[in-house]
């Protein structure tokens, strides 16, 4: 329930203050942002499994997160970035799918 | 109702006993979450996405903009040809305004509608015996012409304060009463004052040629007096002539 409270908080408050995005986390910010989904979809698989735990979802996110800003600014630094990035998003996406799999065979049976 | 659904209907259920820190924790991260995916989504749709564009579609976008620039390049200069254009016109009509203008005062000048200052003489004429008649004026005024006198101005003499005229091309002389003669239909009275402007000494040697206008008056029992002056001051106008029947024709 809180997180999905907080969801809702945090997308409000991106379409009313309109935050700018910093120059240098705007390379990362959308890795971030599937790595965190990525992280989202676990832990509801988890839930639906009775093995979801607070302390390894707070830990699962953040180290997702990280990881994915690391690997896209290593890929920076080595001049392939854009192909990084795709790769992790390409990696993230299909971790999302089988989660997503995951849950429907959960909930319906499947 | 299985088992996973009754989970996740507990996990969204409402809590009365929070574990705090854990689900701050969490509360915190799906802030972070929703605030980076509508920061995204309203980021990406602000910006024209050159960022994420691909090359070869920066290369596109950048031929267009190249040839756009070219193209109002050119727009750019056909404009400022079009503004020296306009700009010599400009000057060109004020050159012509200036000439205009230097020819409406030469012709005001001839035609005596503007006052005139010069050097010249003050010409005299005493008529003892009121015998100085219209024709003996209109020879010195000739020879005064003849002499180059640009502008004539007669009048009685100064003491008179009699009326002045503007000796023009088409003024005449008649005969009056002995003593006077009528000039443009104004009747002058002896002594005779003529203004003339002009080189002083081509007039002045004009009028006392033997067998000339001085000896002439002074054969009929009047005289002439010639002052020469550095600034004669014409002032008498006439009014503008206007044609009645001739107008000016375009010369091409």
């Amino acid at each position: 329930m809180i997180a999905v409270l907080g969801l809702v908080v945090g997308i409000a408050l991106g379409l009313f203050l309109h935050p700018v995005v910093p120059l240098w986390m705007q390379p990362y910010l959308p890795i971030a942002v599937v790595a965190a989904l990525d992280a989202v979809f676990g832990a509801v698989r988890a839930t639906l499994e009775g093995i979801f735990d607070d302390k390894v979802f707070v830990i699962s996110f953040v180290s997702n997160v990280l990881v994915a800003a690391l690997i896209v600014f290593l890929g920076d630094q080595l001049g392939v970035g854009s192909q990084l990035s795709t790769g992790v998003v390409v990696v993230l996406a299909m971790r999302i799918f089988s989660n997503a799999a995951s849950i429907r065979r959960q909930l319906f049976g499947g | 109702m299985n088992e996973p659904r009754d989970r996740l209907v507990v996990a969204l259920r409402p809590r009365r006993r929070l574990r705090t820190r854990a689900q701050a924790a969490i509360a915190a991260l799906f802030v972070l979450l929703g605030l980076g995916v509508a920061v995204q989504v309203h980021s990406n749709a602000q910006f024209d996405g050159l960022s994420t564009a691909r090359e070869a579609d920066l290369v596109g976008i950048l031929d267009d903009l190249t040839a756009r620039n070219e193209r109002l390049a050119g727009e750019q200069r056909d404009l400022q040809a079009t503004r020296d254009l306009l700009a010599s016109g400009t000057g060109q009509s004020t050159a012509a305004l200036a000439e205009a203008r230097r020819r409406a005062d030469t012709l005001g000048i001839l035609v005596g509608t503007v006052p005139a200052v010069g050097g010249g003489i003050v010409v005299t004429v005493s008529d003892d015996k009121g015998k100085v008649d219209a024709a003996m004026i209109l020879d010195a005024v000739e020879e005064l012409r003849d002499a180059g006198a640009e502008v004539l101005q007669m009048a009685s003499a100064p003491s008179d304060g009699g009326p002045a005229v503007r000796v023009v091309a088409s003024t005449s002389f008649l005969d009056g009463a002995p003593g006077s003669v009528v000039v443009d239909g104004r009747v002058l009275r002896a002594p005779y004052t003529i203004l003339a402007i002009g080189d002083a000494r081509t007039m002045s040697a004009a009028l006392r040629i033997p067998g000339g206008v001085v000896e002439s008056l002074r054969g009929l029992g009047g005289d002439a007096t010639i002052v020469e002056s550095s600034t004669v001051s014409v002032t008498a106008l006439r009014p503008a002539p206007t044609p009645q029947y001739a107008q000016p024709a375009l010369i091409h």
